[in-house]
């Protein structure tokens, strides 16, 4: 299937792109790898009348470590965080996480900031984003990860507005990102990353919610001493997931509850 | 120059090297100059009355040639859509079908309009721009629900939703039943499934105008049937229509039938004088190309408790869609195959086909057999577990073991040895050792089944006597051709037509074999109705082989008769002095004395050919079969069930197959993989799911339709028998479709057999995560 | 309107006018005439139409050929030259690794860009690299063994010499 026919331009700096998105008018979009906008024109169940092309800004391309923290450029590859050594080095989860989206050929095109301003349900990053306490770095403003996801494919983000980086806590413990799906390439069914920090076990969900949540009874729990069976019980705690064709509610919330335990098991 | 055996080696295919290189010729790599772009405007509704259709924005954008309706196809296009007139002899109700709909459309895609443009870009943007005012009309979905006196009506001026109701008979069941020491009930789900093949449909047609000719390129597994009806529907001669099949990107049944496609893009072609071309895309390849499947059985069974089985009572109930396929009826052939390897007394089945507004289901790989052979081998492992019996000692106390066996409904097996599959299947999986673990494993609290599936299948068609019924009486024969060309290399034309099975290979191993000449010396030429032999009845039901192969062999021994005469002649000696080997003809006890085949094929262009005898080297032969072939196997599935999530695990699966004499093992293997990782993936992936209240499809892609990836089909363990069909000169059986007629009860016994200590016997397909967890919830409160 | 793109296919390279909306897999197959790369769904699954570009794969279905500005990209049909096989199409063909076809450039692509960055790979890794590709004739069987075959003889050829050989 062909997509609609749209304006396209290539935008050469951040400043340059907002500006691009403003004469586009509200309905511009940004397109980075395009690994889930593409698809979505191709249905024509998206047919934004111009495209703001940012895979040639340099500047949203980077890695790097700044006051101990891990600044991770919007236009970094999915298959560029699975081998980065900054990333495996200071915050291992990502580069895993990362490895588990999509397969090879999505994982060359598509990036972090995508994912991020996409708010798909069953992304990945926005998960690791919120329970991890990431802050979305813009062109205007830094948005605390918990404020930015809204609700299913909704964010705190304007039209003009592009995401330029993501701002990690480092996190270097034991870890793991469990991905319940039918097959290895799918969206999650549902999935569940934990990460040791120093002020204890994060647990984040994926695809129980419009959003990615963060497990705080979960968290509480172990906090108070309980062991990891008796803590992923509460993994479920003010979930209410969606049915679909692959999975009723019931079955989300019951993995939900099963990934938390073995993700725990697994990363300890 | 030697001529070595090339029946029975592992000759690489001939076919490979334009194909991985990029070099294939599929339908959507062909594009003439001219060339117009026809794109589908489809129903979204399920069953709705259609208003009223504006075209006139589409029309009006600059680079639309045309936006045609039902009424314009109306002069172009003669009579209905065609329907097997009897495979099932109580047809009810036949709904007519044309190709576009008129005033009501009663499937999600059924096509309302075209748009025909001088871009694809442009004929997709068209196509957004035709406006339908609908008024829907209530959505038949559930066929058992379409059953019920009060049901809606899937056509709004039908009798009712009954495309048939038949019983076949095969024995006296009431007898058999009142014997009866145990009896079992079942009710088993065969779910609906999207064939997808990865290459969808196309159709591009180039209507001469001023001669009056047509010419169609099409992905099809069926290039004369679809001559023989689109000439008729147009209104052609048959000689002035060719169809043109090259390379076919997989098939599975899929592109055996007609569709509207089929028919409205050669007559818009013939309406603009212009070559004209579509090509599917996979959103509407899921939604609107036939579906295999599709039924729901009700059986039960009686046996004596020593596990003698008595009797089989079966009801079959077929979604056949919104209208008739035209091959649909043969799903039916469960019934009569539902008795599998074993002797029953009486087997009894009913089936009921029933009109849904859903796209049609028509035959998907092996087409009414995996149906039987799940419900069979299901049906035996519940009466095994009900008796507390092994279920491999079951199925050896009932196996047919002399040959011809005759089935309860007089259908007769050529050739079988089941106990030799089953003995060799359960040798190579370490059946002992797997019962050993599986005790052991049920002591931890983990669930390891095992699944036995000893098949057969009825393929190979023919035989002209027995499938007239079912084509409407053209009687499914084969054809070939074989032409020796004047410098001795042969051309051969065969009336199959290979979407993948390697023919080109294969065939031309039996042509030279039979000529006794090196494979480089023999082209094999398929899918072209301006080539070879006036008619082909196309690939599908695993008969290419068994009976297009063997006309091959028939011409290729008609032409070496008349060579052998030339050859004699020649050397002046009588034909029957002579021997034929390593390609040539030879004097007995005269080794000098002889003409190779290609020096005989010269000499057959030139002067002095005996009293009587006619220029050239060629011959056209029919090979109509005496019997189907009958192949057969034993398969067995180790799963393991995670007993939290639900998931599903494959540690091993061995799959011993016959299907006799063996023209190529490497491409046998081949069609077994993919034969049972399709099975698999009925029984743990694919479903094709709408909603129960519209009629919405909710499986529209790829992402939803799940066909597995190389990381959930395990590897696979093969072995074969060897047990030569009597029903033809070189012993051989079809396999195309053995491995998914085998391998969905396999797996499905296999996890049935896991959840048994939790008092659950039947599993469902497809066995997903989410179904086998809530069984365990139920199963477990 | 349509607009510049300049990148280089197979080696050659190209300078032509495309409107936006033309996909990558497009432009190849209508506009370069490299027929071999195909389109199998419209959701970016199948993988029919792998690529790669500047060695690494894509899915040229969701790509826009404007974003290739710049680009060098490889098709099936540039992975050996004219006449000549690449190790993994002799291997595709020497293990049957391939029924009707259509799958296997995008299958072969994606082998290439795996066997590229990891030489030796295992089965499970083979299965990971070559998780974004759909086949259904061959049960995948086959195309693992031809795979590993590749790799192997790819090993080989690019192994030192050996000691008294």
């Amino acid at each position: 299937m062909i997509p609609a026919a749209f304006e396209y331009s290539r935008a050469t700096s951040v400043a340059d792109a907002v500006s691009q998105l403003r004469s586009g008018g509200p309905e511009a979009k940004v397109i980075a790898g395009g690994q889930s906008l593409l698809p979505m024109m191709r249905l024509r169940l998206a047919q934004p009348p111009h495209l703001v092309d940012v895979n040639h800004i340099r500047e949203l391309d980077h890695i790097t470590i700044k006051d101990g923290r891990l600044r991770v450029g919007g236009l970094t590859r999915h298959a560029t965080l699975v081998t980065s050594d900054v990333v495996r080095a200071n915050l291992p989860l990502l580069a895993e996480m990362a490895s588990e989206v999509g397969d090879p050929q999505v994982r060359t095109r598509g990036t972090l900031g995508g994912v991020m301003a996409h708010a798909d349900a069953a992304g990945d990053y926005p998960t690791i984003a919120v329970m991890l306490d990431a802050t979305i770095v813009t062109d205007r403003r830094e948005i605390p990860a918990r404020d930015f996801f809204q609700h299913l494919f909704t964010t705190a983000l304007e039209p003009d507005e592009l995401v330029c980086e993501v701002v990690f806590p480092l996190a270097t413990g034991p870890h793991r990102y469990l991905k319940f799906r039918r097959r290895l390439f799918d969206w999650a069914i549902v999935a569940v990353g934990v990460q040791l920090t120093d002020s204890g076990w994060r647990v984040g969900i994926t695809h129980a919610a419009p959003t990615a949540t963060r497990a705080h009874s979960v968290e509480e729990a172990l906090r108070s001493g309980a062991d990891f069976h008796e803590a992923a019980r509460r993994a479920a705690d003010g979930l209410h997931p969606s049915s679909d064709v692959h999975a009723s509610s019931e079955y989300r919330l019951h993995l939900a509850e099963v990934l938390t335990r073995r993700a725990l098991e697994q990363a300890a | 120059m030697a001529v070595s055996q090339l029946i029975g080696s592992r000759v690489q295919r001939r076919e490979d090297p334009r194909l991985i290189t990029g070099h294939g010729r599929y339908i959507e790599d062909r594009n003439p100059a001219g060339l117009l772009h026809l794109a589908v405007v489809r129903s979204p509704h399920a069953h709705a009355r259609i208003l009223s259709i504006d075209g006139s924005q589409a029309a009006a954008l600059k680079g639309v040639l045309a936006v045609l309706v039902a009424k314009d196809f109306r002069a172009q296009l003669q009579g209905a859509m065609p329907v097997t007139p009897s495979f099932v002899p109580e047809k009810k109700y036949v709904p007519e079908r044309f190709p576009i709909a008129e005033r009501e459309v009663c499937f999600q895609g059924e096509p309302v309009a075209v748009v025909v443009a001088e871009s694809r870009q442009l004929a997709a943007d068209a196509a957004d721009l035709v406006t339908v005012e609908y008024s829907p009309l209530p959505a038949v979905v559930d066929p058992e629900a379409a059953l019920v006196a009060r049901s809606p009506l899937t056509h709004s001026d039908g009798p009712d939703n009954i495309g048939w109701d038949m019983t076949f008979a095969g024995g006296d069941i009431e007898a058999a039943f009142a014997r009866a020491e145990v009896r079992v009930t079942g009710r088993i789900l065969q779910q609906r499934l999207a064939p997808t093949p990865m290459e969808p449909r196309g159709v591009l047609a180039d209507y001469s105008t001023y001669d009056h000719t047509l010419t169609i390129w099409l992905s099809s597994q069926n290039p004369h049937f679809i001559r023989l009806f689109i000439s008729g529907a147009m209104g052609l001669p048959e000689s002035r229509v060719r169809v043109v099949s090259e390379d076919v990107g997989g098939g599975f049944g899929s592109k055996i039938s007609p569709y509207p496609e089929d028919y409205l893009v050669p007559a818009a072609s013939r309406l603009l004088g212009r070559p004209v071309r579509w090509i599917e895309t996979r959103t509407e390849s899921v939604l609107t190309s036939y579906h295999g499947r599709g039924q729901v059985f009700t059986a039960e069974a009686a046996a004596l408790r020593d596990g003698t089985l008595l009797g089989l009572r079966l009801t079959q109930i077929l979604d056949l869609g919104a209208y008739h396929g035209t091959f649909g009826a043969f799903q039916a052939c469960a019934c009569l195959m539902a008795g599998g390897v074993y002797r029953w007394e009486a087997v009894h089945a009913r089936t009921v086909g029933v009109l849904t507004n859903k796209v049609p289901t028509d035959p998907y790989r092996g087409a009414g057999r995996p149906e039987g052979t799940h419900l069979c081998e299901r049906m035996v492992d519940l009466v095994a577990q009900e008796i507390g019996m092994d279920p491999a000692e079951v199925r050896r106390k009932n196996f047919a073991r002399e040959f011809p066996f005759v089935n309860n409904f007089g259908l007769t097996y050529d050739s079988g040895n089941y106990d030799g599959s089953l003995d060799r299947a359960m040798e190579l999986v370490d059946y002992q050792g797997w019962r050993q673990r599986q005790e052991e494993a049920r002591k931890e609290g983990r669930l390891i089944g095992i699944g036995l599936s000893t098949w057969v299948e009825i393929c190979g068609f023919g035989p002209s006597e027995a499938t007239a019924a079912a084509t409407g009486g053209i009687s499914l024969v084969e054809a070939a051709q074989i032409r020796f060309l004047p410098s001795g290399s042969v051309a051969a034309y065969v009336g199959t037509h290979s979407h993948g099975q390697g023919h080109d290979t294969t065939f031309a191993q039996i042509v030279a074999d039979t000529l006794g000449l090196p494979l480089d010396m023999v082209e094999l030429r398929h899918g072209d109705t301006a080539e070879g032999p006036s008619f082909g009845y196309g690939t599908y039901g695993s008969r290419s082989l068994s009976v297009g192969g063997m006309a091959l062999h028939k011409a290729a021994l008609v032409v070496r008769e008349k060579a052998k005469r030339l050859a004699a002649h020649m050397l002046e000696v009588s034909a029957e002095d002579l021997v034929f080997e390593q390609g040539a003809f030879q004097v007995r006890g005269d080794p000098r004395a002889h003409k190779t085949i290609q020096e005989v094929a010269l000499a057959a262009y030139g002067p002095g050919l005996p009293e009587g005898m006619e220029q050239g080297l060629e011959a056209v032969s029919y090979f109509d079969p005496p019997n189907f072939v009958w192949p057969f196997g034993a398969h067995i599935c180790v799963a393991e069930v995670d007993r939290e999530t639900g998931t599903t695990q494959i540690l091993k699966y061995v799959a011993v197959d016959d299907c006799g004499n063996v023209i190529n093992p490497m491409i046998v293997e081949g069609q077994l993989h993919g034969g049972i990782a399709q099975g698999m993936a009925q029984a743990l992936f694919e479903e094709v799911a709408y909603d129960l209240d519209s009629g919405q499809l909710l499986t529209g892609s790829l992402t939803d339709y799940l066909i597995p990836t190389m990381n959930e089909i395990p590897e696979l363990t093969l072995d074969r028998t060897v047990t030569p069909s009597p029903t033809n000169p070189l012993g051989v059986k079809g396999i195309g479709e053995a491995g998914t007629i085998a391998s969905s009860a396999a797996v499905i016994n296999a996890i049935s057999d896991a959840l048994s200590p939790l008092g659950i016997h039947h599993v469902d397909m497809p066995a997903s995560p989410a179904r086998i967890w809530k069984m365990i919830q139920e199963a477990e409160s | 309107m349509t607009q510049r793109l300049r990148l280089t296919v197979n080696g050659s390279q190209r300078e032509e006018e495309v409107e936006p909306r033309t996909l990558l897999v497009h432009f190849l197959r209508e506009r370069c005439g490299l027929t071999g790369t195909h389109v199998g769904c419209d959701t970016s699954q199948c993988g029919a139409c792998t690529v790669l570009c500047d060695g690494e794969p894509v899915k040229s279905c969701s790509m826009l050929a404007l974003q290739a500005e710049g680009m060098a990209i490889t098709t099936i049909e540039g992975l050996a030259p004219i006449g000549g096989m690449h190790p993994l199409q002799t291997a595709f063909w020497e293990s049957h690794g391939l029924q009707c076809g259509f799958c296997t450039p995008g299958f072969i692509m994606a082998a290439a860009a795996l066997l590229a960055r990891n030489p030796d790979p295992t089965d499970e890794e083979i299965g990971r690299g070559l998780e974004g590709n759909l086949c259904r004739c061959t049960g995948y069987v086959n195309i693992r063994k031809a795979v590993r075959a590749a790799a192997a003889a790819i090993r080989d050829e690019s192994a030192p010499a050996s000691i008294g050989g």
